[in-house]
């Protein structure tokens, strides 16, 4: 395969993850994106593509892909992100090359 | 707790920052813990991809000659794309790569150096504790005594965060403000694997040579740039993005970046290889303005990017050596055994890094001129197809087609002087 444009969950699947299934890093309270936020900077700025509008326009997202740079972190001002950490020790991406 | 269980000082974070000075304190006896999360040193973390040599210099003489790094940067490359046009400078100077002298940088990948540089600093006697999350400080009477970290504490004379761009910790301890979706960059990277001789080849490289080169005018017109930097066996590339622009421009920071890999300048480079991770860090690009005014409250002394130690002056971008200096300056702040906080700022003086980083404090207003990231490189690029384009037509004079591409992208002559203006004062 040569190089072309790739879908970022293509992507995604060339990194190793350990996914912390007990324990999300990442909450959010959907209520306040929908209500609350309309910018909704989180659909264009991570960088994995994990937040997503659904056709009720909902926010899903899914912290399993989560590179841990922290911008959606830094984006949300209206606080629909009700926690934001580091996945537990050895859990989340482990990158090879970095 | 017991005197076994207190250590001279615990590192959050075995980056770069972390490592160096990690291996420092070791190196001087001190009992020294660092605290990782990642399942090894530098599992987590991301660089664009380049490294200035003389840091590790500073840490251990000669200690680069075995270093986990990539290529020596022979050329330095800076492109201006506008569209499918592309316009590219490149410089060499031998000076910087004498035979038998140190280079003055490499390429790097930071899953490897970082790891080879956490395991320079155990065989100094550091102990590197990887796989377990530092989740918060222990504070007692108003000064920090050590870490909580997966229901066990551990306590030491001084805590020293060293946990990176969104610095959890740091910013617990009040010490490191919240970070502005508009002074940082978010950077997403792809590893693309391709052959030694392959890579050589397509930059023009010696073996163990490397090119780094940036790219404006390929972020639609959002604050940013692109990188390529060629390893020893692959590339990376990737393209920064400040949020809040991202944001307000619509379309995902993937898509733009996909698009840079099918540019016609990009695509022949990385033709043929194979994409083999995908990356996204952030990074401060306040500079000097951006470090906090405190770096040390009573117990917890800040270092690397969580202590805002990084700089983008457009045509270089900087950040593991500042990490490493501003370790190796807490690590002599704290063997010199004066009041560290004092100590720590005077090492950071005498070490040049705040002194280099003030001196370059003005590119901060030069790259805030948002011309710089769409229209100036399509203005560029039209008076350079001004210049080349022959059709057999009588060709109107180029002074007239300068004004031609300056109306086109709408720059007016005052807004040219001023830009100019502002920018020869920020630098």
């Amino acid at each position: 395969m040569s190089i072309q444009q790739m879908e970022a969950a293509e992507l995604l699947s060339l990194n190793r993850f350990e996914v912390d299934e007990e324990e999300p890093h990442i909450v959010l309270d959907k209520e306040i994106c929908r209500t609350k936020c309309k910018s909704k900077p989180c659909l264009v700025v991570c960088s994995a593509v994990l937040y997503k509008l659904d056709k009720n326009g909902d926010i899903t997202f899914d912290y399993a892909g989560c590179l841990e740079c922290g911008t959606c972190r830094v984006v949300c001002k209206e606080k629909g992100i009700t926690k934001w950490e580091y996945p537990r020790g050895t859990f989340g991406v482990s990158y090879r090359h970095g | 707790m017991s005197g076994e269980d207190k250590f001279d000082v615990i590192i959050i974070g075995a980056g770069p920052a972390g490592t160096a000075c990690a291996y420092t304190l070791a190196k001087e006896g001190k009992n020294v813990l660092v605290i990782e999360r990642g399942t090894a040193a530098g599992s987590k973390n991301v660089t664009g991809g380049r490294f200035y040599t003389y840091a590790l210099d500073l840490v251990e003489p000669g200690l680069w000659e075995d270093a986990a790094l990539e290529r020596k940067v022979t050329h330095e490359q800076i492109m201006m794309m506008a569209g499918e046009q592309s316009i590219t400078i490149d410089y060499s100077n031998p000076a910087f790569n004498k035979s038998g002298e140190m280079p003055q940088s490499f390429t790097i990948l930071r899953a490897v150096f970082d790891e080879w540089f956490a395991s320079k600093a155990e065989e100094q006697g550091a102990v590197i504790a990887c796989g377990i999350k530092v989740d918060g400080l222990i504070e007692e009477a108003g000064r920090i005594t050590g870490v909580k970290a997966g229901g066990d504490e551990m306590f030491a004379d001084l805590v020293i965060a060293a946990d990176g761009v969104n610095s959890m910790i740091a910013r617990q301890a009040g010490l490191v403000p919240e970070l502005s979706d508009k002074t940082i960059g978010v950077g997403v990277k792809e590893i693309i694997e391709l052959p030694a001789k392959t890579i050589e080849e397509r930059f023009h490289l010696k073996s163990g040579e490397g090119a780094s080169l940036l790219m404006l005018g390929c972020t639609e017109g959002i604050h940013g740039g692109g990188f390529l930097y060629t390893n020893n066996e692959s590339i990376s590339l990737g393209c920064v993005f400040t949020p809040s622009e991202a944001a307000s421009h619509g379309r995902q920071v993937h898509d733009i970046f996909q698009d840079l890999k099918m540019h016609p300048s990009i695509y022949p480079l990385i033709e043929g290889g194979k994409t083999v991770e995908y990356g996204a860090h952030l990074v401060r690009e306040e500079g000097y303005r951006g470090i906090p005014k405190k770096l040390y409250r009573d117990g917890l002394m800040v270092i690397g990017e969580a202590a805002g130690f990084v700089l983008n002056i457009g045509y270089t971008i900087r950040g593991i050596d500042l990490a490493i200096v501003s370790g190796v300056a807490a690590a002599r702040a704290v063997i010199s055994g004066k009041n560290p906080g004092p100590a720590y700022f005077e090492e950071l003086n005498n070490i040049k890094l705040l002194p280099s980083m003030k001196a370059v404090d003005g590119y901060f207003d030069l790259l805030e001129i948002h011309r710089l990231y769409e229209t100036y490189p399509k203005v560029a690029s039209g008076v350079f197809n001004k210049m080349y384009s022959i059709s057999g037509e009588t060709p109107v004079s180029i002074k007239k087609g300068i004004w031609g591409v300056l109306k086109d992208n709408k720059v007016s002559l005052w807004q040219l002087v001023k830009d100019g203006i502002r920018g020869y004062r920020s630098i």
